[in-house]
């Protein structure tokens, strides 16, 4: 029924037209928030050195076999615990392994767990957050108070519980963080649609006819993106964090893998007479973890400017 | 044409001098000015307003004046001159003290400009202590003091209280009993009067004419609003694009403008003969430019009527004519000759086919329950024919939004009937059949929230579309769109843009345009021009008018601008403390005998062709919607309270024939007679004691 409104009266047009020609310019001229925000990420020293950090290891993690001196899982060398040398960087582990390699190596499997638990615990967090933030009422209450009795235990002791009961092994790992993860990542995505959900866009959509499911994916979710990303990355940090502690009380990946945590865990009987074996992991997986944290740090500041 | 001046003011003898100051702000590597060589006075004791639209560099002004500006300004060249003292060259420690001794400033927002963790005793006692230099009990005691000055009874309970225990009224007194506590030379009032109600918006007005004669304070007062500004000011300087434009004594600027854009801004907005049938408002064309943009000639040339080569080429001189008249116009004569708009009126349509629209009965919102329950809607029942546009006016709190939100289903109502075209509606919108929703849409206050910050104005529109026309196609849907766009003369570049790059005016056209892509029957409009500059609300409410005439919609128009309402409405409907108190005709309720608070209401309201009458001030604020007063609910505040019977004895509705009715105690011809007869009485100072000393 509009249609017809300015199409079929030429006149009408022509008055617009003229009117538009002594208009400046009405759109402001400052670039798109997206943009802005890529320009004040690469402006933020913390952001960027962060960055650089978590890049080395996630090349590390996939061209190690290009790099490494020795193979990491092989008895390369006769003598056990040997001290850094020209011909072991990092020394020789207790069984006359190649630490240098292990190291290397070891950024495979917790850059392997710790993603993809992010990414299942962000999932069902957008997910649960959506809900019951959008449509509140009981189902909001009882699940909000699931989360707080959640949360009430320390993330470690669920997983190790989960983990006893199913058995170690990278895909319970992976499972039982990002299961974890879920109701933390959802209260933050659930005080995001909160404020969302007030604005009057949100009852625009409503008096349109949109669907619940459209007005909570195709109009509140890409206007939370923000708080979900500082999400994203502080969960990171604790899935590297609590996967390399599982491994290292023998819960999560079993041996001969490099991986960090496990070989700290090997390594601490020795910490005495050969330290390499401890240090060079431990450092490793310490980088990481403020890399990854140095990015959320810079992101939020981003963010809430 | 008379000869430019040297130099626009003449040399530092007033109050305050401003001299060619220029200033910039820094951004990334970029230099914007925002002020350019703006010069003006201020004389001891006189008031001196400064008008201009939202980007203009007002509040600049005032905060180059305190030396507040943010880090990334700079100024380029002038001086500010506080009687003898040059603030451009004053050090740190110098300016603390001017600031607290000699100039002070009332903000915009009192809510956010005062400490929420400290008592108002301490905070005003504070300003005592350190610039007065009193000790401890003797500031407080001054603090009480000062607190009755500006009229804030029960001063030693108020001392004790914290600022969110105030009314928003109440705490722009207390702003103002701490700028004067040390009676400065100048006050500088940045929109004290924003997002006040009209009836406390008056209040604080008269309050700051009294305190004017009680201090010798020089008043720099800033207003978007024009008729504030005639009503308090001596002289007013116009601002556009960070140039002073124009500059007089306020009584003249505005009925004689001397400058294309002063002339521009009185003719957007409705005055009081002007109705959407018999005449448009005539919205300056274009827009602001961008800060930074250079500019060659006349900042204004791109927008002006008159404009010639010569604009376009040189910056027009500051150009004296007649007393203290002061334009920067080459052609400054030619303005009082320049015709309205010739834009045709829409052709009015047939009469309504007759037949209700729109049926509320009785409708009633209660929220929470028992003692804390909330009546935010009681007994509400209105009518709207087709084609019609009631407006409805009411200060906020008065349930004016929440009726809008039961009609349209965002609100479930708690009791009453709504029949929409002679059928009930389901009290939810989710329950609602498209065919309803396409008939019945609404249009909200906020450009900035209207619309998803992440979608194109496209994908609005064209969403909108698809679920609300017939359009069956994708082509037909794009087809559409453009016509959408077309309609509120948006343009095909500005489809394209995300709403962060669309200015306001920009932004609530997009939000027309979706509320009528289903070819609605009622389009519900809550305060659509609220948050716009005057000249981006004449587009808008032009719009709303050639849409309503060509599409034969009506229009539930909210607004709190009794202006706007009386320019739109066909029939009004006053709301206070969630009931329908007056409803009638246009012209019936802007006139004797209406509600005495509707007589309040339009005598608070300031217009710049304001015939001095006698004004009516109504003591206290809207009391509390969880215990609303017994009786008539507005006999706490009526300056024609009858006594007992107003306080026990809910009022009838009193009916004044063709529909027009009101619920009052006071029969038609007793209430006309007292208030023809108010109306007709002059003006004075302190007037109506009967009307302010009840609490």
């Amino acid at each position: 029924m509009p249609a017809p409104l300015a199409a079929d009266r030429p006149d009408e047009i022509m008055r617009v037209e003229q009117k538009s020609a002594t208009q400046a310019i009405e759109t402001n001229l400052a670039p798109g928030r997206a943009r802005e925000v890529l320009r004040a990420l690469w402006r933020s020293k913390t952001f960027v050195i962060g960055l650089a950090i978590v890049l080395f290891w996630v090349l590390d993690a996939i061209f190690w076999p290009l790099f490494v001196p020795y193979d990491p899982e092989g008895l390369v060398s006769p003598t056990t615990l040997q001290p850094p040398s020209a011909e072991h960087f990092f020394g020789t582990d207790d069984l006359g392994r190649d630490i240098f390699s292990r190291t290397l190596a070891g950024a495979r499997p917790t850059l392997t767990v710790a993603p993809l638990a992010t990414a299942i615990g962000v999932a069902g967090g957008i997910l649960v957050g959506l809900f019951t933030g959008y449509f509140r009422g009981i189902a909001d209450d009882i699940v909000m108070r699931i989360v707080d009795a959640l949360l009430a235990f320390p993330l470690i002791i669920i997983a190790v519980l989960v983990i006893s009961i199913l058995g170690p092994s990278i895909t319970n790992v992976i499972l039982v963080i990002g299961i974890v993860f879920t109701p933390i990542v959802a209260r933050t995505v659930r005080s995001a649609v909160l404020v969302e959900r007030q604005r009057e866009y949100v009852a625009a959509a409503k008096l349109l006819g949109n669907s619940n499911l459209y007005i909570m994916f195709a109009e509140i979710l890409p206007n939370i993106t923000g708080p979900i990303a500082v999400e994203i990355t502080i969960r990171l940090g604790y899935a590297i964090f609590t996967s390399a502690t599982l491994s290292f009380l023998a819960l999560g990946i079993q041996q001969p893998s490099p991986d960090w945590g496990l070989t700290i865990s090997i390594g601490r009987v020795f910490l005495q007479t050969a330290p390499s074996e401890v240090l060079f992991p431990a450092a490793a997986l310490a980088t990481l973890i403020v890399g990854v944290n140095l990015i959320a740090d810079g992101l939020r500041q981003v963010l809430e400017e | 044409m008379s000869a430019p001046h040297p130099s626009a003011s003449p040399p530092a003898t007033g109050a305050l001098a401003i001299d060619h100051l220029s200033i910039s702000y820094l951004r990334r590597d970029r230099v914007l000015p925002v002020l350019t060589d703006v010069s003006f006075h201020i004389e001891p004791g006189e008031a001196y307003g400064l008008v201009g639209e939202s980007g203009c560099g007002k509040t600049t002004v005032a905060m180059a004046v305190m030396c507040y500006l943010p880090t990334n300004a700079r100024i380029e060249g002038g001086h500010i001159r506080l009687r003898d003292t040059d603030l451009t060259r004053a050090g740190e420690a110098q300016l603390r003290s001017l600031r607290g001794n000699r100039m002070a400033m009332v903000y915009q927002d009192a809510g956010s400009a005062l400490n929420p963790s400290l008592t108002i005793g301490r905070q005003i006692a504070e300003v005592y202590r350190f610039h007065g230099g009193l000790d401890t009990t003797a500031a407080m005691d001054a603090a009480a003091a000062m607190l009755e000055t500006v009229q804030i009874a029960d001063s030693a309970r108020m001392l004790r209280r914290y600022p969110h225990e105030l009314s928003g009224g109440q705490q722009q007194r207390v702003m103002f009993a701490m700028a004067l506590a040390t009676s400065p030379d100048l006050l500088v009032l940045d929109e004290p009067t924003t997002g006040l109600d009209t009836t406390v918006e008056a209040e604080v007005l008269d309050l700051v004419a009294r305190l004017r004669s009680k201090f010798s304070a020089s008043i720099l007062f800033i207003s978007h609003n024009l008729g504030i500004v005639t009503r308090m000011c001596e002289r007013v300087g116009v601002l556009y694009a960070g140039r002073l434009i124009e500059e007089g004594p306020s009584r003249e600027i505005f009925s004689t403008p001397r400058h294309p854009y002063t002339l521009g801004l009185t003719r957007c907005v409705p005055n009081r003969i002007m109705r959407k049938d018999a005449h448009r408002l005539d919205p300056i064309p274009g827009s602001l430019p961008p800060l930074g943009l250079a500019v060659q000639g006349c900042v204004y040339a791109p927008r002006c009527p008159i404009a010639r080569a010569r604009c376009r080429e040189e910056d027009p001189p500051a150009f004296v004519s007649g007393e203290r008249r002061v334009s920067r116009c080459f052609y400054h004569d030619e303005v009082s000759g320049i015709p309205r708009s010739e834009e045709a009126l829409p052709a009015i349509g047939g009469e309504s086919a007759g037949g209700d629209l729109l049926r509320v009965e009785h409708l009633s919102k209660r929220y929470g329950a028992g003692t804390n329950q909330v009546v935010a809607l009681d007994d509400v029942s209105i009518e709207l024919e087709a084609g019609e546009i009631l407006g409805l006016v009411g200060e906020s709190g008065s349930g004016k939004s929440t009726l809008a939100k039961c009609v349209v289903g965002l609100l479930e109502a708690s009791g009453g009937e709504i029949d929409f075209a002679g059928r009930p509606l389901v009290r939810l919108g989710d329950w609602r059949k498209p065919e309803l929703r396409r008939k019945l849409q609404m249009v909200f206050q906020n450009p900035d929230t209207t619309l998803n910050p992440s979608h194109t104005a496209r994908r609005i529109l064209t969403r909108a579309a698809r679920l609300l026309s017939t359009a069956g196609s994708s082509a037909d849907v794009e087809r559409q769109v453009t016509a959408l766009a077309a309609a509120v003369q948006l343009r095909p570049h500005h489809l394209d843009l995300k709403p962060s790059f669309l200015s306001g005016g920009l932004k609530q056209r997009v939000a027309i345009a979706r509320a009528f892509a289903g070819a609605p029957a009622l389009v519900l409009c809550d305060e659509p021009t609220s948050a716009l500059d005057v000249s981006v609300q004449a587009t808008i409410l032009n719009l709303l008018v050639d849409l309503q005439t060509k599409e034969r919609v009506a229009y539930l128009f909210i607004s709190h601008d009794l202006g706007v309402v009386r320019y739109l409405a066909d029939r009004i409907a006053v709301m206070y403390l969630g009931q329908i108190i007056e409803i009638g005709r246009a012209e019936d309720v802007f006139s004797p005998p209406h509600h005495p608070y509707t007589e309040a209401l339009l005598s608070a309201m300031p217009t710049i062709d304001e015939s001095e009458g006698a004004r009516i001030k109504l003591s206290g604020t809207m009391p509390n919607p969880a215990n609303p007063p017994t009786g008539c609910r507005f006999h706490t505040r009526c300056h024609r309270f009858l006594g007992e019977i107003c306080r026990e004895r809910e009022p009838p509705w009193q009916e004044d024939g063709e529909g027009h009715r009101y619920r009052c105690h006071i029969a038609p011809a007793d209430l006309e007679a007292a208030q023809q007869e108010a109306m007709s009485r002059p003006a004075k100072d302190g007037n109506r004691p009967e009307a302010e000393i009840r609490a």
